[in-house]
């Protein structure tokens, strides 16, 4: 081999990035742009306790259902029948040792049990929908944006007349259509089917746009060129090459419409169309609360927090991975 | 892939000796269309490649210089057929491979590859060092014998990369090392021609060095045969053979290197050359730069004849009426001018020797009848 010039030594040794500094680095190996990403949320504080407190609620709804009382049981005992409100307790909640969260006003269900199982509910929910808002967005963004031309008009179009949809009332309207029954499925199975359909079908071009978006950049990156001169054909370089640069807006995106669609189940069920009672979920304990939140505040505050917290961490976490997948953008 | 790994139908034909044509291109062009309305009615078209012909010979390296825009990537992008052409034919190793469909043209993709010009974006960010050189193997359905790891080492080490980076992502190099990479993959299948798209307008001079130093030794190495395509004249005058100039989606001249750089015929040419700064303060003072007027044209509507005549001095009445056609003024240079410099003969008296000899095309023919 005639040896070609400048011989690769140590000053090729990769420069790792400024942000890196304080890490711990006494043999420099090869990173992947995945394991930068850690390494950055690794040191954002705020996004990693958003991250542990979403992983917590996700062990909660998982397991939290087999730890807890049961969430229908009646302790009528526990309230006051003159105000039809739980007696003593925190602001008359009812908060004891046996019911750390209180006892719902009326039947004296277990507080932290209908939470608990509320949580799996809300969170099934999202996490389906949000799965299929992203399959669909991404198919459909990927493919409007390589291919361009009449297919991208078509499906951009599609996606224009999917946003100016109605989705609230839809969903609405569509519970009350559907009959019990209906595809094999019945009471609560059909219920979270539709909610899942609907939410996860209604929002997939918000991320097909974004899909869409970054698809064209990407297309005219040399790399595509490179394997199209290589004779790649159109999926290998729509899965092979253009894919994986999709999947940190992809995961953001994710993160991000997660809470989204737990508010939007949580309205949903707040407006009588979400689970059927009695089984528990946190918009609708927030409906029963409305008529009576003057005389026990917490029973609205509790399934509130429970909606607020988790929104809240799913945002802090999405917002601290989109800081360490594309440091760019902030 | 179903594509038989085996023989490729190029292999069916004689082999291409040394200094054949290995790729023949013949009015070759492309207009970009452009359109407006509901109804995408082509109002005109961007004439980017208008009718260039040259032919590559085995185991050269043919330059193709000229200034932004003026088509010559576009030219690289349509022999790679990255690009559909508009029109003419580009045939290569005597296959005529312009209207071949991307399926059947797959096999011939090995044979011709292609150096991308950033170093940063022709490289997945995604993809370790590995699985970009080792892509080649898997999308041709190659096997190598001693198994693809150790081949996309050894090609490594041939580009003067360290094997051991096999599983390093390509933000870990710098633009030099990244640049090898991408030759990396262009040589891991043997390609018998290799289209340089900018190979080094963007690396640092001291890098640009060696980039060309290397490409120029694998092709002693390997065999090859480049088309390089550059804007800078010093890089193209260290690494070309022949050069042909082109201007405004045409070839204006076409010439050994040095036949080019020290006798340039056409007016462009001798703009171009009279740009390119010279290293030694003591000598600028005896050459006078050439400064043309105006920019240039849009290719949307080129000027008529000779594009070049809004911005020639020495444009005259016929230049604006009759085009120039690119014929051989001496033995191997060839330009498309009525009124060229450094020759006694004029295009226009080519012409009319072409007309009287049947059997000489004298505007069509890469290489005119001697």
């Amino acid at each position: 081999m005639a040896a070609p010039i400048e011989v690769s030594g140590s000053d090729t040794e990769a420069q790792p990035e400024s942000v890196l500094a304080g890490v711990d680095r006494k043999k420099i190996q090869g990173r992947s742009l995945g394991q930068i990403a850690w390494l950055r949320l690794k040191r954002d504080k705020v996004a990693l306790t958003g991250a542990v407190v979403v992983l917590v609620l996700i062990l909660i709804a998982i397991v939290g259902p087999y730890f807890v009382q049961d969430p229908l049981a009646y302790h009528q005992n526990l309230i006051d029948p003159t105000y039809n409100r739980p007696k003593g307790g925190f602001w008359h909640s009812g908060i004891s040792a046996d019911h750390p969260l209180g006892v719902e006003p009326g039947t004296g269900r277990d507080m932290l049990a209908r939470i608990v199982h509320g949580a799996r509910i809300s969170l099934l929910v999202s996490f389906l929908a949000t799965l299929m808002s992203v399959v669909i967005g991404t198919i459909m963004g990927i493919t409007a944006g390589y291919f361009g031309g009449w297919v991208d008009y078509v499906i951009s179009r599609a996606m224009d007349a999917f946003l100016a949809f109605p989705l609230l009332l839809f969903a609405i309207a569509l519970v009350g259509v559907v009959a019990d029954g209906a595809f094999g499925l019945s009471g609560n199975g059909l219920r979270v089917s539709v909610l899942v359909v609907v939410i996860g079908f209604f929002n997939w071009p918000y991320i097909g746009r974004i899909i869409r978006g970054q698809t064209l950049s990407l297309r005219e990156r040399e790399f595509v060129d490179a394997a199209r001169s290589m004779g790649a054909r159109n999926s290998y370089v729509l899965f092979k090459e253009i894919l994986p640069n999709l999947v940190a807006p992809i995961l953001v995106y994710s993160t991000l419409l997660i809470p989204t669609n737990i508010l939007f189940e949580a309205a949903l069920s707040f407006l009588g169309v979400g689970v059927i009672p009695p089984k528990p979920s946190w918009g609708g304990m927030l409906t029963l609360a409305v008529p009576i939140y003057s005389s026990d505040p917490m029973y609205m505050i509790i399934p509130g927090m429970a909606i607020f917290i988790t929104v809240l961490a799913f945002n802090l976490f999405g917002d601290g991975l989109r800081d360490a997948l594309d440091p760019r953008s902030r | 892939m179903s594509v038989s790994t085996s023989k490729t139908p190029a292999d069916e034909t004689r082999p291409v000796q040394e200094g054949e044509p290995l790729l023949e291109v013949e009015n070759l062009g492309k207009h970009f269309p452009v359109t407006a309305g509901l109804l995408r009615r082509q109002v005109a078209a961007v004439k980017a490649v208008d009718g260039v012909s040259f032919s590559v010979r085995k185991g050269e390296t043919l330059g193709l210089v000229g200034e932004s825009g003026c088509g010559k990537s576009t030219t690289g992008r349509m022999i790679m057929r990255l690009l559909d052409p508009s029109f003419g034919k580009i045939v290569f190793e005597g296959q005529d491979i312009t209207k071949l469909s991307q399926g059947r043209l797959r096999p011939y993709r090995r044979d011709l590859q292609m150096i991308f010009q950033d170093p940063y974006s022709s490289l997945n960010p995604r993809k370790t060092v590995g699985a970009i050189v080792g892509a080649p193997f898997r999308l041709q359905n190659i096997e190598a014998k001693q198994g693809v790891k150790k081949a996309v080492q050894e090609i490594l080490e041939l580009v003067g990369l360290n094997p051991e980076h096999y599983n390093r992502y390509p933000h870990e190099f710098s633009g030099g090392q990244r640049q090898r990479i991408g030759i990396a993959r262009t040589l891991a299948l043997k390609p018998k021609l290799i289209v340089a798209d900018e190979p080094v307008s963007a690396l640092d001079v001291s890098v640009q060095a060696q980039v060309v130093n290397l490409l120029e030794d694998l092709q002693d190495e390997l065999d090859l045969t480049y088309v390089v395509i550059a804007h800078d004249l010093s890089v193209v005058r260290h690494i070309s053979d022949r050069v042909a100039v082109m201007y405004l989606g045409k070839i204006v001249e076409v010439a050994e290197r040095s036949d080019l750089y020290e006798r340039p015929m056409h007016p462009y040419t001798n703009a171009l050359l009279s740009a390119v700064p010279i290293p030694d303060p003591a000598e600028r003072g005896d050459r006078q730069r050439i400064r043309l007027q105006g920019d240039v044209p849009s290719p949307l509507d080129p000027p008529p004849a000779c594009r070049f005549h809004t911005r020639c001095w020495k444009a005259q009445d016929i230049c604006k009426q009759v085009e120039p056609p690119l014929v051989e003024l001496s033995p191997g240079h060839q330009a498309a001018c009525h009124f060229p410099e450094n020759t006694t003969v004029s295009a226009t008296d080519a012409v009319a020797k072409a007309a009287v000899t049947p059997g000489t095309a004298p505007s069509e023919d890469p290489e005119p009848a001697e």
